[in-house]
């Protein structure tokens, strides 16, 4: 299985070479600098929550990860494979990152169950029954098996992000993104997709999650992160960087939303 | 006056206008000379059956030919305009600009007649077989433009979600795409089909062996051999008959994707 490693070395383990570095990463768009020099890491099984009010370049961050941003200078290891280099097979890499998004992102042409099948056939080469299986697991993982032949207009916005982690899940991930994954939802839905993750992040999932969630942030986050006009103003445990920010920046931000 | 009667009156004027009008050309027209000229029941029987065996049967080969090569073509287009590679984009602006702004008749008649001379090509289906290529070709160059605004309209979200889940370019196109692209321009690309439908029509200059004529063409050979028009409005009909249904499916499917929305 893809992430025995993460769970014999244990969260948040040092000895691990990391899930994910980022150096000296800069991103512009047009004479716009949105990532100004980013040094950034997720250690195997660690759960790293980025904060930040919008336009610090989290967002960014997250979607160069896995080049879904080219970035425009420096360098981004995940697992050991270097994914700016050209010669990197991206397609392979991507598999064993699973990313969620703001807006859940499903294919509404198909149904719940081939939308969690598709890729899994497609990239994984798996069996049709073999990616069945999987995705029935996994669906159920989340609360949603009796959705399977469901479209994804016929659901909630909860229960599409939710079928969209399974989804994510499908590919047995090394690593899970989250880009603001309950911003777009009515505040009666987000429970239950912060359920789903908190339990991803008790089985030792790598996660890294730019969220303006502070309760699931100081709950279940390793790590806090927090960004403003594209660079890394302050990190370390919750308790410290929300409990008692160092950084004026941090302060300031927290001030708002707490 | 009151607003509310004034514009009664108005309207009611406009019925009157209407009626006097239409009894006007009703009374004024020679009917004893119009309707054996137009409507002669002798002539319109003889036409049948082959004017829906042959001519209606050809018409619709013609437009399926037409229709289903036009759509593969203009999706080969479409994914060249919007591919990455420069020469790729110019070479499919450039025959989607030229055959968009020339004349069907012209394109046909250049594939019937110039293109197999200067090529000593023996088209199949003879000069019927070329002038159906300029037809694919012209309505190639409309359909990727359709085809394009599809694929242009699928949200960017759905791309970046099928790549990060590791699907590679292509099957991201055929499986994520293409078939949400094919959805939103339906009731374009059924409006396409109606256009070739009658553009087929065209296809009467490249002068047709006997079993080789559609609607059109019949209809013309008609009127010269029996000098009486009841043969055009026969094949009119038979036209009506097949675009009415599709342009009633296609404000079906507009009204239904309006409230899909």
């Amino acid at each position: 299985m893809s992430h025995t490693a993460s769970e014999e070395t244990g969260r948040g383990s040092a000895a691990a070479a990391p899930a994910i570095e980022v150096r000296e990463l800069c991103k512009t768009f047009g004479s716009n600098a949105v990532l100004k020099g980013i040094d950034f890491h997720v250690d195997q099984g660690e759960v790293v929550c980025v904060i930040g009010p919008s336009g610090s370049g989290k967002s960014t961050l997250l979607r160069c990860v896995n080049r879904l941003e080219e970035p425009t200078s420096g360098t981004i290891v995940v697992e050991g494979i270097d994914i700016t280099d050209s010669e990197t097979d991206l397609d392979a890499v991507r598999t064993r990152i699973g990313i969620v998004f703001q807006q859940f992102n499903l294919f509404p042409h198909l149904t719940v169950l081939q939308n969690l099948t598709l890729a899994q056939r497609r990239a994984k080469k798996r069996g049709k029954k073999e990616a069945a299986e999987i995705a029935r697991k996994n669906l159920e993982k989340v609360g949603l098996s009796e959705k399977a032949d469901a479209f994804p207009t016929q659901l909630s916005g909860g229960q599409q992000q939710r079928v969209a982690i399974a989804r994510a899940l499908s590919m047995d991930p090394d690593m899970m993104l989250f880009d603001e994954p309950t911003s777009a939802l009515d505040p009666e839905l987000v429970g239950d997709v912060l359920e789903v993750m908190k339990q991803l992040a008790r089985e030792g999932m790598t996660m890294m999650v730019v969220t303006h969630e502070m309760g699931f942030a100081r709950e279940v986050g390793d790590r806090v992160v927090f960004m403003d006009g594209g660079v890394v103003v302050e990190q370390g445990v919750p308790e410290d960087v929300l409990g008692n920010p160092q950084h004026e920046r941090t302060q300031s931000f927290l001030s708002k939303v707490l | 006056m009151k607003r509310s009667t004034r514009r009664r009156l108005i309207q009611g004027l406009l019925y009157v206008v209407f009626v006097a009008v239409v009894l006007f050309v009703v009374l004024a027209a020679d009917w004893e000379r119009i309707q054996p000229y137009f409507f002669n029941p002798d002539v319109a029987a003889s036409l049948f059956p082959e004017i829906v065996l042959t001519a209606a049967k050809n018409s619709v080969i013609y437009t399926l030919i037409a229709f289903v090569g036009g759509v593969l073509l203009g999706l080969l287009l479409a994914l060249m305009k919007l591919s990455p590679v420069l020469p790729y984009r110019w070479f499919a602006t450039g025959f989607i600009e030229l055959f968009r702004g020339l004349p069907a008749l012209l394109v046909i008649f250049a594939f019937a007649f110039a293109v197999p001379i200067a090529l000593s090509w023996q088209p199949p289906g003879g000069s019927t077989g070329a002038g159906l290529i300029g037809l694919v070709i012209v309505s190639s160059a409309y359909i990727a433009e359709t085809i394009r605004a599809g694929i242009e309209a699928v949200p960017k979200g759905q791309t970046e979600a099928a790549r990060s889940l590791g699907l590679n370019p292509l099957w991201t196109m055929i499986t994520v795409v293409l078939p949400q692209a094919f959805r939103i321009i339906t009731p374009p690309l059924t409006n396409e089909l109606v256009i070739i439908i009658k553009d087929t029509s065209l296809l009467f200059i490249v002068g047709m062996a006997l079993d080789q004529r559609e609607l059109t063409t019949f209809a013309r050979d008609g009127l010269s051999s029996t000098a009486n028009a009841t043969p055009l409005v026969v094949a009119a009909l038979l036209y009506l008959v097949i675009t009415l249904p599709l342009t009633q499916l296609v404000a079906k499917l507009e009204r239904h994707n309006k409230r899909g929305r």
